[in-house]
């Protein structure tokens, strides 16, 4: 019996096809404007690949079709129920499934072989591996997330020599299973250990490095799938892994560079808080300015330039759609209003972003964090809304302070800087915030959204 | 082997053209990208599929479908909450 009902030849080129689809798909995604046709196309490259697949013979459709109803149902009702303050639960969970998906194909394309090779045998290892790790560490990043349970750092004694002697028995299975391909009880084993220590491995990390492990579980996602296109020997599956890859390594060098953390400590420590800083008395002292809603009204009179940072505070709030209500009065005044996004302004890679585009601000608003710290001299009124350390300058100035060097949106060069936030507490890296006492600065204490509810009211009145 | 060689040969080079595409996605679409990227790995779709057939063990069927089931929630709900997202990305008209 032929494998497909067509040449297979057929079968490869659609394959082929579908990798191009999936290349220019994502290749779309690097602006705005052609994004949507970009994930269209990636979409059509998925169709593609799936219906050249369903021409293989012998195939159980009744059963194709049970698990296809089941998936796709799951998937259209999340992904329409969702809301967007909730994307980083999503994804965190959807790398999950794509981890376990791995893990199944692996493991049957494994009962089905006669015959394995030992390169087969090696890459079915490496596939239940990644795939496991990936499939219960991202059930434990989404728990945390989801609030199911507590974001905070769990962890025991030993935990580290634990998770090294489980990586080790790990990969002695994966060799077991190499010299000895008939042992299919092995690759169950990987897989059960792989699953222990994707949680051993997540369990540990705190809440405010969660968008460092969302992106390393969609990178190990991706992984996992190319491991299974070694498995398999497919193309398609391990150019499309490959390209998941990539871009979830990339973010999630990009999201630890913007944290100030590299990636061994968000995997292996924790940041200690500093002993020896400032203290906050020291650095406040008498010298913090409090502010009420009709005094920020009036500056903006006088204002031309209003430049808004958003951080986790305003997600939290749900703040969004009144900061969005500010800036339409402002802008009717005849001012410009800019948002500035530090990188890890929300909980994931890219989440203020969204936040605010369902706000219905335009993305051309919203500038990057080295594009506006260009002109940042330029800016009358900063408005900081439940951002902390992601906007404290001594990242500039204290090469002692724990998050020297991490890059910041400099909001204390702008002319006036008015910080909205329930009190003087610090941020995650507990240190104080000299930006707060600064002579430029008026502190709006308050819940951000009813302090922006009662700005916008103070600016309808005047 | 030589397929072995075949194949690493495209894991590279895909690697390769991952990096240079990704590195210019801008941040602003940086979680579209992660949940388009949710889609993409459902590509293992293609083998949970194959898996199903009526000549292979028991077992893998039921292997199988389960895959099928998964990488059908990550395809679906992928592209679909992607799209939505984009969608609010349009702008101004």
């Amino acid at each position: 019996m032929s494998d497909f009902l067509i040449d297979a030849g057929w079968v490869n080129l659609a394959y082929v096809v579908a990798s191009i689809l999936f290349i220019v798909g994502l290749k779309g995604l690097t602006h705005p404007r052609t994004a949507v046709r970009g994930n269209l196309t990636s979409a059509l490259g998925m169709l593609l690949a799936v219906v050249a697949t369903l021409l293989a013979n012998g195939l159980d459709f009744q059963w194709i079709i049970v698990g296809a109803l089941l998936g796709g149902v799951i998937g259209l009702v999340a992904a329409t129920r969702v809301q967007m303050t909730q994307m980083p639960e999503m994804v965190a969970i959807f790398n999950g499934f794509g981890g376990g998906a791995s893990v199944l194909v692996a493991g049957a394309a494994f009962t089905i072989a006669a015959a394995p090779t030992a390169q087969m045998t090696i890459a079915t290892g490496i596939s239940g591996l990644i795939g496991a790790v990936t499939f219960t560490g991202s059930f434990i990043a989404f728990s945390k997330l989801a609030g199911i349970m507590p974001s905070g750092n769990i962890a025991f004694p030993g935990q580290k020599i634990f998770n090294a002697l489980m990586g080790l028995g790990a990969l002695a299975c994966v060799a077991w299973l190499t010299v000895d391909p008939s042992a299919v009880m092995a690759y169950w084993i990987i897989v059960a250990i792989a699953a222990v220590l994707g949680m051993t491995l997540t369990l540990p990390i705190g809440g405010a490095d969660m968008p460092v492990v969302i992106s390393l579980l969609n990178s190990y996602s991706g992984l996992a799938a190319a491991a299974t296109g070694f498995v398999l020997m497919n193309n398609v599956l391990i150019i499309a892994g490959s390209l998941v890859g990539a871009s979830g390594i990339i973010l999630t060098r990009i999201m630890c560079v913007a944290m100030n953390r590299s990636l061994g400590h968000v995997l292996f420590g924790t940041l200690g808080p500093s002993a020896d800083g400032p203290s906050a008395d020291d650095v406040y002292g008498g010298k913090v300015k409090a502010t009420g809603p009709e005094e920020v009204a009036m500056l903006f009179d006088s204002a031309q330039r209003v430049l808004v940072v958003p951080g986790y505070g305003l997600a939290v709030a749900q703040a969004q759609h009144v900061v969005k209500n500010m800036a339409g009065i402002l802008e009717s005044r005849g001012l410009t209003v800019e948002y500035g996004i530090h990188p890890v302004a929300g909980r994931m890679p890219g989440h203020m972003n969204v936040l605010l585009a369902e706000a219905d601000v335009p993305y051309e608003q919203l500038l990057e964090m080295d594009q506006i710290n260009q002109e940042i001299e330029q800016v009358d009124v900063c408005l900081v809304v439940g951002a902390n350390d992601v906007v404290n300058p001594v990242a500039r100035t204290d090469p002692q302070s724990p998050i020297a060097g991490m890059p910041i949106i400099d909001v204390d060069k702008a002319r006036t800087v008015v910080v909205v936030k329930r009190s003087l507490s610090p941020g995650f890296a507990g240190i104080p915030n000299p930006l707060f006492a600064a002579d430029n600065c008026l502190m709006m204490f308050g819940d951000g959204k009813k302090a922006l509810q009662e700005l916008v009211e103070a600016l309808k009145e005047n | 082997m030589d397929a072995l060689v075949a194949a690493v040969t495209v894991f590279v080079l895909a690697v390769f053209i991952g990096f240079e595409i990704i590195t210019k996605v801008p941040p602003t679409l940086h979680t579209p990208l992660m949940s388009g990227s949710n889609a993409i790995s459902g590509i293992t779709l293609i083998g949970a599929v194959i898996s199903t057939r009526t000549d292979n063990p028991k077992l893998a069927t039921i292997l199988g479908t389960a895959a099928v089931a998964f990488a059908m929630i990550n395809v679906v709900g992928g592209y679909m909450v992607t799209h939505r997202m984009l969608d609010m990305f349009k702008g101004k008209r």
